[in-house]
């Protein structure tokens, strides 16, 4: 497969929210607007370059037998890394994203595509893959954010879309509104997706 | 055996860089990190004290203020604000431990008549919408100019004379405890809090 189907992949065939369903911790509970989501998109999406770039250079070096724990050492390291960043450079981003950067550790999309892809194809390729899964997985979350703090908040990123009158629905930023809103997004894709066939 | 060494030294290899890299990270961010957090906490500060001109992130007095859970010491910070050396303001820090979700941070801001100046919520982890409404202006501003002696410190629910917010007393209800039992610890340690030398 070419690099360029490698990344388009994880935008739309295998998108690791719409079509794989992954990593639903994160999606659900951080996208109550959509700088939330994006911030929380691209932060995974660094930490999974960074861990297929390491986990598929050294798919040659580490036994199969410890292959998990090593995976999850290599991903936790790169995740503090962000989370220092972070803490460092963008703290507001960091306050509002909390306790969600140390679990991207256990976001079973990272430690899938090392375990599913990175281990077993050539760095460059899982670079692209990596690059393509976090486009995709930032794209849902930004979409998922953006929905949601328009119904429950009346405003995208912060600014104001219909105006002060508007009665928020508080629904929409609560965990039931996350799965609301993904459920029908899902629904919405696979219409979409029917009818391309 | 031979396979057993194999895994162990792939292990520790992993384990070992990753340190390595974690700990270079560590040294770029530590002075980023500082600054960010005590620019915070001097904003804090500043958003619920009268004007001063000193820098009270510096001028504090350290109480202990009680014990947690497990018998050990629970320090308190007290900032205090000063204009043209006179003493105008005392800031610190309550936590309400009986929120809805989580530790509620309140940084309580002082005069030197004792009266609250401003009240700031620091973090909490409370119900989006609901109570974390604590954090909206207008509560907040309920804790404006009053002190121990000028107010019931209940929310109006069980009595008191604080607005609770509908459909989340709890919230209200924790922080007004706190701030409460702030303002007593103040007024029981004062001439410490005042009189302590600054670092």
């Amino acid at each position: 497969m070419s690099l360029v189907a490698e990344f388009n992949k994880g935008i739309w065939d295998k998108n690791p929210v719409f079509k794989l369903v992954l990593g639903m911790c994160p999606i659900l509970a951080v996208t109550t607007s959509a700088e939330n989501g994006l911030g929380m998109g691209l932060a995974t999406t660094f930490v999974l370059i960074c861990s297929n770039i390491v986990v598929s250079t050294m798919r040659k070096m580490i036994p199969s037998e410890v292959r998990i724990p090593a995976f999850t050492i290599i991903i936790a390291t790169f995740v503090t890394v962000v989370q220092l960043g972070m803490e460092a450079w963008v703290y507001d981003l960091y306050q509002a994203l909390g306790i969600f950067i140390p679990l991207i550790v256990v976001n079973c999309l990272i430690l899938g595509r090392a375990e599913g892809f990175a281990s077993k194809n050539p760095v460059l390729d899982s670079i692209f893959d990596g690059a393509g899964m976090g486009v995709g997985f930032t794209l849902a979350l930004f979409t998922l954010g953006a929905i949601r703090e328009l119904f429950g908040s009346g405003a995208i990123l912060g600014f104001p879309i219909f105006g002060a009158g508007y009665p928020p629905i508080l629904l929409m930023i609560l965990p039931p509104g996350a799965f609301i809103t993904l459920g029908l997004l899902l629904a919405a894709l696979n219409k979409v997706a029917d009818r391309k066939v | 055996m031979k396979e057993f060494s194999r895994l162990l030294i792939t292990l520790t290899v992993v384990a070992v860089s990753a340190g390595m890299l974690l700990s270079m990270m560590e040294s770029v961010t530590r002075e980023p990190i500082a600054t960010q957090r005590s620019i915070q906490q001097l904003k804090a500060i500043s958003a619920v004290l009268p004007q001063f001109d000193n820098s009270p992130d510096t001028d504090v007095a350290v109480l202990q203020s009680g014990t947690d859970k497990k018998g050990n010491p629970v320090q308190t910070t007290f900032f205090r604000a000063r204009l043209a050396d006179q003493l105008v303001g005392v800031a610190f820090k309550v936590i309400a431990a009986d929120g809805y979700s989580g530790n509620i941070e309140v940084m309580v801001g002082l005069d030197t008549a004792e009266n609250i100046v401003a009240i700031e919520i620091l973090a909490h982890a409370e119900t989006p919408g609901l109570g974390s409404l604590i954090s909206d202006q207008w509560f907040k501003d309920l804790f404006r100019d009053r002190n121990l002696d000028n107010t019931d410190w209940r929310v109006k629910k069980d009595g008191g004379e604080i607005d609770q917010i509908t459909g989340a007393t709890i919230s209200p209800r924790a922080i007004v405890a706190a701030v409460k039992q702030g303002l007593e610890f103040y007024r029981q340690h004062r001439q410490q809090i005042v009189a302590a030398q600054g670092e």
